[in-house]
């Protein structure tokens, strides 16, 4: 059992605490809108299971934004003026709310960047270019997001390295196994995400972290998925570097998250140049600032990285286990009706899973699903997910994605089922 | 709601969705090109046997796609056999207007098959699916590869 399924489990022992899912959804305004509108009249209400691509925001998120933007703004770590000040105070308390989130040691630990995708390049191009050498090997898994596998084979083209990738079984579970034997001489990297995006699985990130700590070889952990679904604790699993995104997080898009351990960040070289990283600039050599601040070049999203911080004081005023038993009452829920459904196959059965539910239905392609059920208000994700590998392992190429967030609900999932039910009779599936 | 539907996927899109025409591979075809879409993974090849007066005299394709794209492919091997090669492109292009744009903003392109024309009709519906149009030209983007003498097409 991995060990956010095993927290998982913990809590759901636990009486369920009061979970007043109809006063969350409040909080989002978007959800009380209607789409698919035709000539003054309403459409559909909205059933927005596409969180996994990006989740929605709520009001706390887009006031935090607003207010800042209307008060407090200004340009951060320069000026000496009141507001860069206010400004400066805001986004270093954003960077020290995501450090807790995560139970980071220190803020030092946490560099913003625009997303996990820049976050993992930044590696790959600070840590992976600069200490691996021609023949050396990165280990990555075959359930890789396109950005936990690009940006490492780009260095693996600057430099010559070997790329590994750890198999799974039909149902979405890792095979720790042939992780442990992937493991050589020459291994100087894993990059495995923390949760599959398409099947849900939740990988045992600790367990990843202690193979390859025994035969000293750090670990990245692709967490863009998983702080959306359960609480994470760097600490405990051990992670060299850990990357999430802000925009799956209820936050707003442009801002990610690299944590990575102070000695690894003291000794990479900088990742881009400019403004905000130098110590002292001139001709005859730069230096460069700490860490942080050495990774940050030029003017970083102040109020998105100060929104990020809105969206984990908001997820921890709900709780993190709160959302993921409701998540996971919902992932029953729904697995269980659409299992009901004739021809319907859904990818990923790894057990203790997140609420992500990828399917195909025979007969019909995803693409003429995902524009039949969008008619019916429900929005999901069709298509590849970013994950062309993975698609090809499954033997499959595309799916439907179903992905469950603390807003949705039973009725929400019983819409996705009835609009299948739709599409099947539609295409007379 | 369900007008729109019906409009997209006609009953002769349905029945070339799933009994696609000419979804085969023939053995003396001198051109092929692939189409991907990266979006949705739809993947076809389509091969074309041009003649030395530039006749198509056989096209087909395989691969996989969604009843929109799989329709448009089977329907395009219909109506460009036999065509040149300069009355196939002034169809893709004549098609391609059909798919993206309204009818006043539709070029000339040259001389076009009306006959042919008529038939694609059907598939017009996508205009109202902005994201669906990339499905209903990925064949033909393969087909104008193919005589082009490029490998790869994509519909992005």
């Amino acid at each position: 059992m991995s060990d956010i399924a095993h927290t998982l489990a913990h809590t759901l022992e636990r009486p369920a605490a009061p979970f007043d899912v109809e006063r969350l959804r409040a909080d989002f305004p978007i959800l009380a809108r209607t789409v698919h509108d035709r000539k003054g009249k309403p459409g559909k209400p909205l059933v927005y299971l596409d969180s996994g691509a990006s989740a929605q925001k709520p009001r706390q998120v887009i006031e935090t934004m607003t207010q800042f933007l209307e008060e407090d703004y200004s340009n951060i770590h320069r000026g000496v003026h009141f507001l860069s000040q206010r400004a400066t105070d805001r986004f270093e308390a954003a960077r020290g709310k995501v450090a807790a989130f995560l139970n980071a040691p220190s803020p030092d630990n946490i560099v913003f960047t625009r997303s996990a995708t820049e976050a993992i390049n930044l590696v790959a191009a600070s840590y992976a270019r600069t200490f691996l050498e021609p023949g050396d090997e990165i280990i990555v898994s075959v359930m890789e997001h396109h950005a936990n596998i690009v940006p490492w084979q780009l260095a693996q083209m600057a430099k010559g390295l070997v790329l590994k990738v750890v198999p799974m079984d039909d149902d979405g579970v890792l095979d720790l196994d042939a992780y442990a034997k992937l493991i050589g001489p020459r291994t100087r990297l894993v990059a495995i995400t923390h949760c599959s995006n398409v099947l849900g699985t939740l990988n045992p990130a600790k367990e990843i972290v202690r193979i390859a700590h025994e035969r000293g070889v750090p670990v990245l952990l692709d967490g863009s998925q998983a702080v959306v679904h359960s609480p994470v604790d760097v600490r405990d699993i051990g992670a060299d570097f850990y990357v999430f995104t802000g925009h799956k997080l209820y936050g707003p898009t442009g801002i990610g998250v690299l944590y990575a351990k102070m000695d690894l960040l003291k000794k990479m070289p900088p990742y881009q140049g400019g403004g905000d990283m130098i110590q002292s600039v001139s001709f005859a050599g730069t230096t460069f600032k700490e860490p942080p601040m050495r990774f940050e070049a030029g003017t970083p999203p102040i109020a998105e990285a100060i929104g990020l911080g809105a969206a984990i004081d908001y997820v921890e005023s709900i709780g993190r286990e709160a959302i993921a038993a409701h998540e996971h009452d919902l992932l029953t829920y729904a697995t269980r009706r659409l299992s009901d459904i004739e021809g319907l196959r859904i990818i990923g059965n790894a057990p203790g899973k997140a609420a992500i539910i990828s399917f195909t239905v025979d007969g019909v392609h995803p693409h003429d699903l995902g524009t039949v059920v969008d008619q019916y208000g429900v929005a999901v994700r069709v298509g590849q997910h970013c994950a062309e590998p993975l698609m090809d392992r499954m033997g499959v190429g595309s799916t439907a994605r179903a992905s469950f967030a603390l807003y949705n609900t039973r009725a929400e999932a019983d819409a996705l089922v009835d609009a299948v039910q739709a599409v099947k009779e539609f295409f007379g599936a | 709601m369900m007008d729109e539907l019906r409009e997209l996927y006609q009953e002769v899109i349905l029945d070339h969705g799933k009994n696609p025409r000419n979804f085969r591979h023939p053995p003396d075809a001198n051109h092929e090109a692939r189409g991907e879409n990266p979006m949705c993974g739809d993947k076809f090849t389509v091969y074309v046997k041009l003649n030395d007066q530039h006749v198509i005299e056989d096209v087909a394709f395989e691969g996989r796609g969604c009843a929109i794209s799989t329709a448009s492919a089977s329907m395009m091997t219909e109506v460009v056999r036999g065509k040149t090669e300069q009355e196939a492109k002034i169809l893709f292009e004549t098609f391609h207007d059909l798919c993206t744009k309204d009818e006043d903003e539709q070029c000339d392109h040259g001389p076009v098959d009306e006959e042919a024309m008529e038939k694609l009709m059907v598939l017009s519906g996508v205009r109202q699916f902005p994201v669906r149009v990339k499905c209903a030209t990925l064949a033909w983007h393969a087909m104008n590869a193919a005589i082009e003498g490029e490998e790869k097409a994509s519909s992005e």
